[in-house]
């Protein structure tokens, strides 16, 4: 165990108002997904609006703009919730009936140190740094994923991704 | 050794018996219960699976009986069980993993996973209806097994649910997790479909180093959350 977690931060512009008949299955979904990942081993806090389900409230960029976001206890953590839980893979499986695909980077991850909640601005900006410069280790993704600072792993801090790797 | 000798290392009846009755096992098998379960000797047994272990087909683990340790405890027992390594051979040469990898960038750079998903449940349906033509008579639970094993993925009973030991699209799985594990149910949905067989559901279930999918008994279940 690091004195580091794994903050990640999700963004998605929906095809319909979430109220509509066509997002009708992803708000359903959410609420029971979250108490999966509120469970699962590794999970340390999520963002909740306490308006809508999960953190629909929140629209930083404009109505369609949605964010998700958590922090893990690593890196393994999430990928196990992300790609190997059941109702979880199935909601992504799902995700283009809900969501436009993102010509932008739509997914990023950092380290925070242990304890530390991050802010909204502060991941928008990770996303923001992740679009403009590319991965590293201050912004990465599951596909190019960095180890936790002190933690180095071979010469370029790139973790070998045997496993799953998130599609971009 | 080279893809091709490894491959070739499968060319004897008895060794590739027990090859195919360890990889379908979850658990390590002894040389006395692959014997039994292919019908030879042990010492013949023992021969062929060391083969296999050599050539990297099948990985060997080591297992004290239970309840015994230190000096005189005896030999440990020698498992045997599936190897993760995968070999292909294709003679002229083909590159269709390129080509699928190259494919599968595409669907998810352009979002085109709904259209993908409608064309492999028309894919599985096509699949279902020819099985169910060959055998119009056989249980849904023997016929599904059947097809699913003609296809490579190992489907295995584990109380109501058929269960898939291997994933037929390992590498592009673990590379798109969402977007191949939804292809993969949408054929054996459309498998199910085509076949007319309406006791099982497809769903999402991934367990490591195992299918995505489970097909689960829905007879009684149909009032169940879960």
């Amino acid at each position: 165990m690091t004195g580091y977690h794994l903050a990640q931060l999700n963004v998605g512009t929906v095809r319909a108002p979430i109220d509509s008949p066509e997002l009708a299955g992803f708000m359903a979904g959410i609420e029971p997904v979250n108490a999966i990942a509120d469970a699962a081993p590794g999970f340390v806090w999520r963002l909740q609006d306490g308006d809508g389900p999960g953190a629909t409230a929140l629209r930083p960029r404009g109505p369609d703009f949605m964010v998700n976001m958590s922090v893990w206890e690593s890196l393994e953590a999430l990928r196990d919730f992300v790609y190997r839980n059941g109702p979880h893979l199935d909601f992504m499986r799902r995700r283009r009936e809900w969501f436009h695909r993102m010509a932008e980077q739509h997914l990023v991850l950092w380290w925070v140190p242990a304890g530390h909640i991050p802010s909204l601005d502060e991941a928008l900006s990770r996303l923001d740094l992740l679009e403009r410069e590319g991965p590293s280790p201050e912004a990465f993704t599951f596909r190019e994923p960095y180890a936790a600072p002190g933690e180095e792993v071979g010469g370029s801090g790139v973790i070998e991704v045997a496993g799953a790797a998130q599609s971009r | 050794m080279t893809e091709i000798s490894v491959i070739a290392v499968l060319d004897d009846p008895v060794r590739r018996r027990l090859y195919d009755y360890v990889t379908a096992q979850a658990h390590g098998v002894s040389r006395s219960e692959a014997a039994q379960a292919v019908g030879v000797q042990r010492t013949l047994a023992a021969f062929h699976l060391d083969r296999l272990a050599e050539a990297g087909l099948v990985e060997v683990t080591f297992r004290r009986p239970a309840g015994r340790s230190g000096p005189g405890a005896g030999r440990p027992a020698k498992l045997y069980r599936r190897s993760a390594a995968e070999h292909q051979v294709s003679v002229p040469p083909r590159d269709y993993r390129s080509a699928a990898e190259l494919l599968a960038e595409v669907v998810d750079v352009t979002g085109a996973e709904p259209e993908l998903q409608r064309s492999a449940r028309s894919r599985g349906a096509a699949a279902g209806r020819a099985a169910r033509r060959q055998a119009p008579h056989v249980p849904d639970a023997d016929l599904v097994v059947g097809a699913l094993s003609a296809q490579g993925y190992q489907p295995y009973q584990e109380e109501a649910e058929v269960r898939l030991r291997n994933c037929p699209f390992h590498v592009l799985a673990s590379k798109y997790p969402p977007l191949i594990c939804g292809m993969n149910l949408a054929l054996l949905e459309g498998l199910l479909e085509g076949a007319a067989v309406n006791s099982l559901e497809a769903r999402l279930d991934p367990r490591p180093e195992q299918c995505c999918v489970a097909l689960r008994d829905c007879r009684n279940s149909k009032n169940n959350d879960d």
